[in-house]
């Protein structure tokens, strides 16, 4: 073959003899999974908004009557339904913000050179891998009122975390920041690592003080950073259920997940669960939609 | 950080260094406390004050994996000299293992739970990579009409609370009879993997140089061969590390798991949990199967470190 030969046509005829075309193999590569995610994500989805509309109870075999729009008007003017929904913005605000206090708290402290930093990094990460639900049993054992560690350490004496209703959805938002607050710090010090040296020396020639510096030059340059965790953690604290549910049973503690769990597999009422997780679905395709936008800018600059 | 370094600087970094200690400490204490509650003899796990010094004892673990019951007893001591090591164990805490008819130890739920959890999360992992990793090359070096919101799609199933996706699927499920099987959690956590595996395939792809491949193409490979000989070799990393956040996530799952099985396939994490159930329960074996459980994650965590910032982002902040 004359080297002359060798141009994207003649690869193309190659192809074309030889091997698969490029337009064949990007739909080889392609099409199985988004099929498979349609048939097992979104054909469910489909078939629980024809449920929605009904008043289907599993647990029976009468058949599903059409109820139209009841389920939903009946779980929007639910104040119950509504508690829930406040539970679950007050549990998201109060971890979303323990979370990047302590994270970012700690990733300013070790954003400096530290012996064994690396060590202590991957140490902190632990936490965050482990199972929701695990990490929720051996927390109960931890908030034990009578001989549990924490109120041993803090001297507490016999403070109920778990069974008081006051207490439970922070005994579960504190959890949830010890086990999460090392994401923020893996982003923050990801974040604090990017900001150019230089910036600081000019701060120490100008005799900025360290609020200055922090406020001006620090916080404004890490903020993209911390707000795609800010937006990740909401989500995933929206999305709450293992950790609550194992750790209690206090009806102040009830997040939404635990009340759809509740609905359509304790009080097995399938066509009214099926329209509130449609609620829910709504509400977290609002939040991804603006995550991957921001995500989609971030990835720009 | 500046270049003149104050003594009020050094003396801060000192500070920073002490905090930082304190709070490993405390974030590594709970995993700490579990771990030595395994160790534990059955009556110094619920002391007051907490007991931190002690003989450690493998009991607990004898006890996860067997079948007990209370000893009415204390057993002869003829019994005792010829029961093994491990079954004295049993006995000095004032219990028996259970033995069935023809003579064999009876196994308690444990083992089988952990063996489900490890069937599922590993073949699950390699169907979602498998398949992940072609669509994210097909994703990373074709034009495909609609990328983005193909994407955004791809993304969104894994965004959904498991609760939302599981009710339809217990009820198609159930139509089908995959209740409770294997291949029911394995098709369910592939799926949930898949759209996760994807987008972070689809930014190690990008970044390996298309430039590798078109010499390839220009040796006269064709565009399969060039795929399998020259760019999976170059993935190999990122496949490894989107392997282990596949693996992670499909054996710490539990909502899936606790609706949609009970017994046969059922995996650690709604087992454990359920062993606590009502009286007084076992701690220390609660412990021991929670310790086991969580030590693959463990080491798993530490192979992954430089990539995990990555993973848990779904690829948006790089190292």
């Amino acid at each position: 073959m004359a080297t002359t030969m060798i141009t994207t046509l003649d690869r193309s005829s190659r192809a074309a003899t030889r091997g698969l075309s490029d337009i064949s193999i990007r739909n080889l590569f392609i099409v199985p999974t988004v099929l498979f995610l349609i048939v097992f994500n979104i054909f469910p989805l489909i078939y629980s908004l024809g449920y929605s509309f009904t008043d289907f109870r599993a647990s029976t075999n009468a058949p599903a009557n059409f109820v139209g729009l009841q389920n939903y008007r009946d779980l929007l003017n639910d104040p119950y339904v509504w508690s829930n929904f406040a539970i679950t913005a007050k549990y998201v605000i109060i971890s979303v913000a323990g979370q990047l206090l302590v994270g970012f708290g700690v990733a300013m402290l070790l954003n400096r050179d530290i012996p064994l930093k690396g060590l202590i990094t991957t140490l902190l990460l632990l936490p965050m891998m482990l199972s929701m639900a695990v990490v929720g049993l051996f927390w109960k054992l931890l908030y034990d009122p009578s001989w549990g560690v924490i109120n041993y350490a803090l001297g507490l004496g016999n403070f109920e975390w778990l069974a008081d209703p006051k207490m439970a959805l922070y005994a579960v938002a504190l959890t949830d920041i010890w086990m999460w607050s090392p994401f923020v710090m893996l982003l923050s010090l990801a974040g604090l690592s990017a900001v150019p040296k230089h910036l600081y020396e000019a701060a120490a020639i100008d005799r900025a003080g360290p609020f200055y510096t922090f406020f001006r030059i620090t916080l404004p340059l890490v903020a993209p950073i911390l707000m795609i965790a800010v937006i990740f953690r909401t989500m995933e604290a929206f999305k709450t259920f293992d950790l609550a549910y194992i750790l209690t049973s206090q009806p102040t503690a009830e997040l939404i997940s635990i009340r759809l769990y509740k609905m359509a597999f304790q009080e097995w009422q399938t066509g009214r669960s099926c329209a509130m997780a449609y609620i829910v679905l709504i509400m977290v395709l609002a939040i991804t939609n603006i995550y991957v936008k921001y995500l989609n800018k971030v990835k720009e600059r | 950080m500046a270049a003149v370094r104050t003594s009020s600087e050094i003396g801060f970094n000192r500070v920073a260094i002490v905090a930082v200690l304190v709070v490993t400490i405390i974030f590594l204490a709970p995993i700490y406390w579990i771990a030595s509650t395994a160790f534990k003899p059955r009556n110094l796990a619920t002391t007051i004050p907490p007991t931190v010094v002690f003989q450690p004892e493998i009991s607990p673990f004898v006890k996860l994996f067997t079948k007990r019951s209370q000893l009415r007893s204390p057993p002869t001591p003829e019994e005792y000299a010829a029961a093994p090591w491990w079954e004295r164990v049993v006995f000095d805490g004032g219990e028996k293992i259970v033995r069935d008819g023809k003579g064999q130890v009876q196994w308690s739920g444990y083992p089988s739970r952990f063996l489900n959890s490890l069937i599922i999360a590993i073949t699950s992992t390699v169907l979602a990579v498998g398949m992940g990793t072609f669509t994210a090359y097909g994703f990373s070096r074709f034009k495909v009409k609609g990328e983005a919101d193909l994407l955004f799609f791809i993304l969104s199933t894994r965004m959904l609370p498991p609760v939302v996706v599981a009710i339809p699927m217990f009820l198609m499920y159930r139509a089908v009879g995959l209740n409770d099987t294997h291949i029911g959690l394995i098709i369910l956590y592939t799926a949930f993997n898949l759209s996760f595996s994807v987008w972070l395939m689809k930014g190690f792809m990008d970044e390996i140089p298309k430039e590798y491949e078109e010499a390839a193409l220009v040796d006269g490979y064709t565009r399969m061969e060039a795929f399998f000989k020259i760019v999976l070799p170059e993935a190999a990393t990122g496949i490894a590390a989107t392997a282990v956040f596949c693996f992670i996530t499909a054996w710490n799952e539990y909502a899936f798991a606790l609706i949609m099985t009970n017994r046969r396939a059922q995996t650690a994490p709604p087992f454990i949990p359920s062993q606590v159930g009502s009286g007084l329960p076992d701690w220390t074996v609660i412990a021991a199967g929670t310790f086991l459980f969580l030590l693959p994650v463990a080491i798993f965590t530490f192979l992954l470190r430089n990539h995990l910032l990555r993973g848990m982002s779904f690829g948006a902040i790089r190292k």
